[in-house]
């Protein structure tokens, strides 16, 4: 199939092919980062300018590897250094980045929808690096290409997700993606972190968390979100940790091979112990490689991507 | 129930339109004279030898619309309306007469703001404007205004619209001054302890949008204070913007049981629902907020049922500056003026919820009723505030097309049915389509 979107927003739009598409294209990209010299000119004389409203290092960081191993000039935009202090409005910076001919944004932003206003206002493409609660499609797609790696497929796969559901863009775009390959999701939180009417996104609700281990073949776990503003009086650190920590005595009474993801940084003896996170269940510093490919994927297909006639809906 | 026709001297004429005035519960073919400002008479085949007249043929012709929920942001925020602008588009709309709400800046809270603001209207107003003071000075919640001296003023009613008293005590006390006043109270019935910072409709959508969710709980638990109170008062009380369907039926069951309670939805309340919210069109943005299918279909219900006695607009205009923005930082409202009559034709009357006569109680004759004021009505001898629409020309709501100073419509690019042809306001023409 070919791809036309100029941007990626996030998973719940796509279909299952396009997600195949992306996936596939990232598989080719995967042997790039082994190489001795790791790049291609796939993007040469593209700019890729990486517009963060909230801070972040790992996605930033893997987006500036990803668009330079593909040769293009990547700009990092922190707004605490930028105009947006003076009080410039998404839209306004958007336009402006478009001015400079810059070919791709890759935009995090702390409001849900702000990557996908973004995409209205300006012709160039834009990829969603996380808005708000929304969406966080290219840590779904990592997420998806390491169980693919690991577990040879995605259709039938039990897959928890585990942590704050409620605050999370991660959750969003994992339980779109992975419902859409087939898997079967189930989301595990205490009651107070599980949004409304999740189940009709096609996931199965628990606040079990030995229920939740328990058929699963992979267990994606959240970070505890201390710093967004989440208005429930949520019993910080201790209850969570003994009801929904992931541990190894948990994960000794789950299938044998089962596989623990998270999506970084991680709190440790918080959401998952140490023991977990270095242990023969983790695969987190392979989802970090894998985000590489990922997102080189991503930057490439949406730089081919032609459906940019903005409809004027003003 | 008119005298048959006779000849006589005339200063306006509208011949042959099917006239709706549901005051004489009258639908048929007719003519209207009016004179002196005034409906003179309706009746069929009426003749002149001089003067105006209009042919009306396959038009309605029907009581200008009373829109009781109108924000017309001044003074304060005149780069979003003027009473002038405000009132230019209402009589585009087929309103004649707008309730103005007290949520200005400075609000109207207090007999002086009262005075400057009718002096704007009289020097401004190109429609019939009334007045709704505040409930609580600074719309605050905390100490109640002068209620006796607004009412001196000719306020029509009170209301701290944009937010809701949240002491029970305090709000007794409004209502029974009110009582003793002979005032209105009007609620916008929200709890924010329970709808917090939330954006959208608490459910599928907050949770597929990552946004935090206002519940119809906030909604219809203020509902049922509000009207506990007024039972206790005894005061007549009118719950603004109806949204959900748990609200509908604790205003059934009220009114059956003989208290003096009114209701308002808007159109966007019967025309859309939560999924319009999908895109994070911010035009979709209002509180209460659009609520699900379901609720649609009791608002729907309601209107025909009489459950909710009024369609008003809660015109509700912004800067683009204030729209066009990331959702959630977004201000709440929507314009409604100069869509109130072609959404409600085209959701309600094309689709047989509600025939001309029962749309034109909602639109004309309740609010009219509510509010105190004689208009809502072709009764001879009644001010002459008619408007002739052609109910089945489709147009399409365009931005440039607004006469609203703003353009924040959540009618974007709909094709809608019903066009004013012509509003007249106390005999004068004073919009031609």
């Amino acid at each position: 199939m070919e791809w036309i979107r100029k941007d990626l927003l996030g998973l719940e739009d796509l279909s299952k092919e396009e997600i195949e598409l992306i996936l596939t294209t990232a598989e080719s990209f995967k042997e790039i980062s082994t190489r001795d010299i790791k790049k291609v000119p796939a993007l040469r004389g593209k700019t890729v300018v990486n517009l963060f409203y909230e801070p972040s290092t790992r996605t930033r960081v893997s987006f500036e590897v990803a668009a330079k191993r593909l040769s293009a000039d990547v700009i990092n935009i922190a707004t605490e250094t930028s105009s947006v202090r003076k009080g410039e409005t998404l839209i306004d910076t958007g336009r402006n980045i478009q001015a400079l001919r810059a070919d791709i944004i890759v935009v995090r932003h702390n409001c849900s929808g702000a990557a996908a206003m973004l995409a209205r206002h300006v012709d160039i493409s834009v990829v969603n690096a996380g808005d708000g609660w929304h969406e966080h499609p290219t840590q779904a797609l990592l997420d998806i290409f390491t169980l693919k790696e690991k577990l040879g497929r995605i259709e039938g796969l039990n897959v928890s997700i585990v942590g704050d559901i409620a605050h999370s863009r991660v959750a969003r775009s994992n339980i779109w993606g992975l419902t859409k390959l087939g898997a079967k999701v189930i989301v595990c939180a205490p009651k107070i972190l599980i949004p409304p009417e999740i189940e009709k996104m096609g996931v199965s609700v628990t606040h079990d968390i030995e229920e939740a281990l328990k058929s699963a073949d992979a267990v994606n776990v959240l970070r505890m979100q201390f710093e967004r503003d989440i208005d429930a009086a949520f019993p910080r650190q201790m209850g969570y940790f003994k009801n929904f920590s992931i541990t190894a005595e948990r994960l000794n009474k789950a299938k044998k091979d089962i596989i623990v993801m998270h999506p970084g940084p991680i709190n440790r003896g918080m959401e998952m112990s140490s023991e977990v996170a270095d242990g023969p269940w983790s695969v987190i510093l392979e989802q970090v490689t894998n985000g590489i490919a990922v997102r080189m994927a991503v930057l490439f297909l949406v730089s081919q991507g032609h459906d940019n006639k903005n409809e004027p809906t003003d | 129930m008119y005298p048959k026709a006779t000849i006589i001297k005339m200063s306006l004429l509208i011949k042959k339109g099917r006239v709706v005035d549901p005051a004489n519960n009258l639908d048929e073919v007719a003519d209207i004279l009016v004179e002196n400002g005034r409906v003179s008479r309706v009746a069929k085949n009426i003749s002149v030898s001089t003067g105006k007249i209009i042919d009306a043929t396959d038009k309605i012709i029907m009581p200008g619309i009373v829109d009781m929920h109108v924000h017309l942001r001044e003074p304060g925020r005149e780069d979003k309306e003027t009473i002038a602008s405000g009132t230019k588009a209402s009589l585009k709309g087929g309103i004649t007469s707008v309730l103005a709400m007290s949520n200005t800046q400075p609000p109207i809270d207090c007999a002086e703001n009262v005075k400057f603001v009718k002096g704007i209207i009289k020097q401004t107003a190109q429609a019939n404007v009334v007045i709704c003071g505040a409930i609580t000075k600074g719309r605050l919640g905390k100490e109640l205004t002068d209620i006796a001296k607004l009412k001196k003023e000719w306020v029509l009613a009170i209301s701290d619209d944009g937010s809701s008293v949240d002491d029970d005590e305090l709000m007794l006390k409004a209502l029974k001054i009110a009582k003793q006043e002979g005032l209105l109270v009007i609620c916008h019935s929200e709890d924010k302890s329970l709808s917090l910072n939330g954006v959208v409709n608490l459910g599928l959508t907050s949770t597929r949008l990552g946004l935090r969710g206002i519940s119809k709980e906030s909604e219809y638990k203020r509902v049922k204070r509000d009207i506990e109170l007024a039972e206790k008062a005894k005061c007549p009380l009118h719950i603004a913007h109806v949204s959900c369907g748990e609200s509908v039926e604790l205003i059934a069951s009220a009114k059956k049981k003989g208290i003096k309670v009114t209701a308002e939805t808007a159109p966007h309340y019967f025309a859309l629902d939560e999924e319009a919210v999908l895109g994070y069109d911010t035009n979709m943005k209002m509180n209460p907020p659009l609520r699900s299918k379901d609720d649609v279909k009791a608002i729907k219900a309601g209107l025909k049922n009489g459950a909710i006695d009024a369609i008003a607009s809660d015109h509700a205009p912004h800067t683009e500056n204030e729209k066009d923005i990331e959702f959630e930082r977004a201000e709440f409202g929507i314009i409604g003026l100069e869509t109130i009559l072609a959404v409600s034709i085209t959701e309600l009357l094309s689709t047989g919820f509600l025939d001309w006569v029962g749309l034109v109680k909602k639109l004309s004759l309740n609010p009219a009723k509510i509010l105190g004021i004689d208009k809502g009505t072709l009764t001879a001898g009644s001010d002459a505030d008619l408007i002739i629409v052609s109910a089945d020309k489709e147009w399409r709501a365009e931005k440039q097309g607004f006469l609203s100073k703003s353009k924040n419509s959540a009618f974007l690019g709909r094709t809608l049915k019903g066009i004013v042809e012509y509003t007249i306001l106390g005999g004068e023409i004073v919009y031609k389509a």
